[in-house]
């Protein structure tokens, strides 16, 4: 049961319609960035659209005797080479531009994303074709083949438009299919599957909702690009002469840059605001629908830890908390804990999700994950204060005085790196040894954690051996700087039984060896009555009872441990054999009274009583 | 009487892995069968096999050899169309209740699609949705929220309740309490226990933990290497087991009581592991 970060775990209670599309435009309306993109995209569409209403003139009206003439009132931007109005060309030249880009777009979205859903979902051969097509276009040299088309089909710019479309396709192919093939391999789909949902029905209802926002945001990029593309295919003249576009009106004025700089400069000036605006947009659409940036700022604040409360009790010379807390923001998410380990001894932190055990082993150790810190209380290891040590010195202690072994023993591999190298370059580092010496006491760690043939374990990267051994390498590497304190965070919960009872001895006869104190974070109390000495168990931030193993699980004070208890399976009763339902079979939906088949009411009294007996 | 399910002598390979690798059989040969009304308890390590023979139940993985019937007729190996049609009888509730239920649907949206794809009409699925979000003891408001808002047992439930949804003779439940904390998963033990009661319903119920299924199943059935090892009615298996397969899964698990456990473990390192000085 991994104990996730506590911000994520909290149910959002402020409601249900912040996640909805609304919410969405909401979010990206106060970033920022998206508020100033979206106001100048949403201006320049605007405009464009209105170009027939706001601009002075037709844009293709000339009067040669307004050649090269400047801003006068009714025309604020001047006239052109020809004597045509800028204003008025750069606003239906936009109409131009932009629908190209719309265009470009349309055809990208009608070839990649479809395919890509097909693609995905299926596998298979169509995977397999469609992929080689779409690596071809990918090769081909977009330039050239707009060039080509050109002299193909001649000089339209919708035509290269729908070209580029093409050429820009692969990317929504790529990503759409990306995502798919990860959507296809979630529970939920199967779930719709063995709901009768036709694949239609799966890829329209679940699939498409996990593309939606990607393809959002590559389309804003795609957008830059076609923009960029187009405008420079117009300033080459290799567009369409004759419709005004805002490359067009980039390629007239720089025939005439000598005599009339300031040309440049409005569709140039229109170029760049569209891109920058769509590129932003582009980064803050990400932020927002991917819920990335703007949320926890770097930026943190010294806040000085509190001084515990009371400091109760003898405080073991190797590990003491007292009234340790930690709080993600203003929420406390350890209250006050206390708790002890002596050498030699074996504590176990028992407790459900959520219950703050894993933030105070993490506290301890000087790692809580982002946002969090402790905010009250003092934790002393070997009789010194750790509680606000610096980043550094915290990092000595950790090799030093106190290891770790990890939930996860996969995760927290390197897979780029044999077993041998990950052990040896902690140990050269932190020892100082030279790379045989080290080498030689890898093996002898790998030894000691009883693996076989530690040479051959050595060589091996962490893909080619079982999760088992995995959490015995971890553990010789927690052992490599012979530590007098272990902290181990649920070391079994991801194994087998089999070798969780493995591991668990492998643990104990280390223990007793080394002499080392150990805090075991585990929900299972099985492994407490296995390996611990002590219990701690807790429950919404604080330890609500603390003691002797036998003592905790045969006479509970606190009434939570007695919950937790009860809870157990142990000694349940196994159920009473089958016997065939009193009416006829295949009616599903009979709730006959009389049918005492309820083993509820069979079995739940027993039960409670029988783990009673057993408890006390 | 006739079995509701019946798996005969089925094996299921998937390819190896790189070209031309040998294909890696996962089941061989297995064997089972499921009773109106009952649960029969699959039992097994990691790596055993236990959960390909649900998904293969399921219709989610192709069947190389061997049958599966379904109340008397073959349902390995159907067209799209007809195994959709079975979504009606057999239904599933997996492992982990945080990716079975898709993050961007609402609970409402989530327990109405089996319905609809069912052929029912909107409003009689909304009706339907406010009745399983009542038996699986869920707050009626819960249809218009998202996964998200709730924990992992409350999660559980929905999957429990979209399981539900059109009164399915089978539901094979994979793992359905292992991501769940004690007390949480005792609750929702009893809550399946409950709706069998009620509907008669049969469940395949999968799972590592013996504890677990001896308290759900009549039966159990204890696999390894894609083989069954030992069958019988779940006592018998549970506390006197005959195969010492299951003997050590039976000693490999610690109890809560520290004396016991003691001397269990004695008896495992005994058996079982010999622990290499």
């Amino acid at each position: 049961m991994s104990e996730t970060a506590p911000l994520s775990a909290e149910p959002l209670s402020t409601g249900v319609s912040t996640v909805r599309r609304g919410g969405a435009v909401r979010r990206l309306l106060r970033h920022p960035l998206g508020l100033a993109s979206s106001a100048v995209l949403a201006a320049i569409v605007l405009g464009v659209l209105l170009a027939p209403v706001l601009s002075p003139q037709g844009p293709e009206v000339s009067s040669l005797r307004d050649a090269f003439a400047g801003p006068r009132a009714g025309h604020p931007l001047g006239f052109d080479s020809a004597g045509r109005d800028v204003l008025s060309r750069l606003l239906y030249g936009g109409r131009n531009t932009l629908s190209g880009v719309l265009l470009a777009l349309a055809v990208a979205l009608a070839l990649g994303v479809p395919a890509g859903l097909v693609a995905g979902y299926r596998g298979g051969r169509f995977d397999a074709a469609s992929s080689w097509i779409v690596n071809l276009v990918m090769a081909l040299p977009a330039m050239v083949v707009l060039l080509a088309s050109r002299a193909i089909v001649g000089p339209t710019v919708w035509v290269l438009m729908v070209v580029l479309g093409v050429l820009v396709s692969p990317n929504f192919f790529r990503l759409v299919r990306g995502i798919v093939v990860g959507v296809r391999g979630e529970l939920y789909v199967d779930a719709a599957k063995v709901s009768g949902l036709s694949d239609l029905r799966i890829v329209g209802r679940h699939v498409l909702i996990v593309v939606r926002a990607p393809i959002i945001i590559l389309m804003a990029l795609v957008a830059g690009i076609a923009v960029g593309l187009q405008a420079g295919l117009e300033f080459l003249g290799i567009g369409s002469g004759d419709l005004p576009t805002w490359g067009a009106m980039l390629n007239e004025a720089f025939k005439n840059i000598q005599r009339a700089p300031g040309l440049l400069l409005w569709p140039g000036l229109a170029l760049g605001l569209t891109n920058a605006a769509l590129v932003l947009f582009a980064a803050a659409l990400r932020d927002v629908l991917e819920d990335r940036g703007a949320t926890v700022s770097p930026r943190r604040r010294r806040t000085p830890v509190e001084p515990p409360r009371s400091v109760a009790g003898e405080r073991a010379e190797l590990l003491s908390v007292r009234d340790l807390a930690v709080s993600y923001g203003s929420r406390e998410v350890v209250r006050g804990v206390d708790l002890d380990v002596s050498a030699g001894e074996i504590v176990g932190l028992v407790g459900e999700s959520g219950s703050g055990k894993s933030q105070t082993a993490f506290s301890i150790l000087g790692i809580l994950p982002e946002g969090g810190r402790v905010s009250r209380g003092s934790v002393t290891v070997r009789g010194r204060e750790i509680v606000g040590l610096a980043e550094r010195e915290h990092r000595a202690l950790r090799g030093d005085v106190i290891a770790y072994v990890p939930q996860e023993p996969m995760s927290n591999l390197d897979p780029a790196f044999t077993i041998g190298s990950q052990l040896v370059e902690p140990i050269r580092v932190k020892l100082g040894l030279s790379r045989a010496e080290a080498r030689a006491k890898a093996l002898d760690l790998l030894r000691q954690v009883e693996i076989a043939d530690p040479e051959r374990v050595f060589g091996m990267y962490p893909h080619e051996i079982s999760g088992g051994m995995a959490q015995r390498v971890l553990i010789a590497g927690a052992m490599s700087c012979d530590p007098e304190l272990l902290i181990a965070d649920e070391p079994t919960t991801a194994l087998d039984v089999m070798v969780q009872a493995e591991v668990l001895g492998l643990l104990r006869r280390l223990q007793r060896s080394r002499g080392l104190g150990v805090l075991l974070v585990t929900h299972n109390l099985g492994v407490v009555a296995d390996l611990c000495d002590r219990v701690a168990v807790m429950s919404e931030g604080r330890v609500v009872e603390t003691g002797p193993v036998a003592q905790v699980l045969h006479e509970p004070r606190d009434p939570y441990t007695r919950r937790l208890l009860d809870a157990v399976l142990d000694d349940a009763p196994a159920r009473e054999p089958w016997t065939p339902p009193a009416d006829s079979p295949g009616s599903p939906g009979r709730p006959d009274p009389e049918d005492s088949q309820d083993p509820k009411d069979s079995q739940k009294p027993k039960d409670s009583q029988d783990s009673q007996e057993v408890a006390r | 009487m006739n079995p509701l399910l019946k798996v005969s002598d089925l094996r299921v390979s998937f390819p190896g892995k790189g070209w031309r690798a040998p294909r890696v059989e996962v089941l061989r040969g297995v064997s089972l069968d499921v009773r109106p009304g009952e649960t029969v308890g699959l039992v097994g390590g990691s790596g055993s096999g236990k959960t390909t023979i649900g998904r293969a139940i399921l219709g989610l993985v192709p069947v190389q050899s061997g049958t599966i019937e379904f109340a008397g007729e073959r349902i390995d190996g159907l067209s799209p169309r007809r195994r959709r049609a079975l979504a009606r009888d057999i239904q599933v509730i997996f492992q982990d209740p945080y990716t079975s239920l898709n993050p961007s649907l609402t609970i409402g949206d989530t327990l109405s699609e089996p319905l609809l794809a069912q052929g029912h009409a909107a409003r009689e699925a909304r009706a339907r949705v406010a009745v399983l979000l009542d038996r699986v003891k869920l707050p009626a408001d819960a249809a218009d929220r998202l996964p998200r808002e709730f924990s992992g047992g409350q999660r559980q439930r929905v999957a429990i309740a979209r399981a539900l949804a059109i009164d399915p003779r089978l539901i094979v439940c994979d793992e359905p309490v292992s991501a769940l904390d004690l007390t949480t998963q005792r609750t929702v033990l009893d809550l399946l226990l409950e709706i069998q009661a009620q509907t008669g319903v049969a469940y395949l119920f999968i799972s590592h933990d013996l504890a677990v299924v001896r308290f759900m199943s009549h039966r159990v059935a204890v696999i390894h290497r894609g083989e069954i090892v030992e069958t019988g009615e779940a006592a018998a298996v549970t506390s006197a087991p005959e195969n010492p397969y299951t003997r050590s899964l039976l000693l490999a698990a610690p109890i809560a009581d520290v004396e016991r456990q003691r001397a269990r473990r004695e008896q495992f390192e005994r058996e079982v592991a010999s622990p290499r000085a």
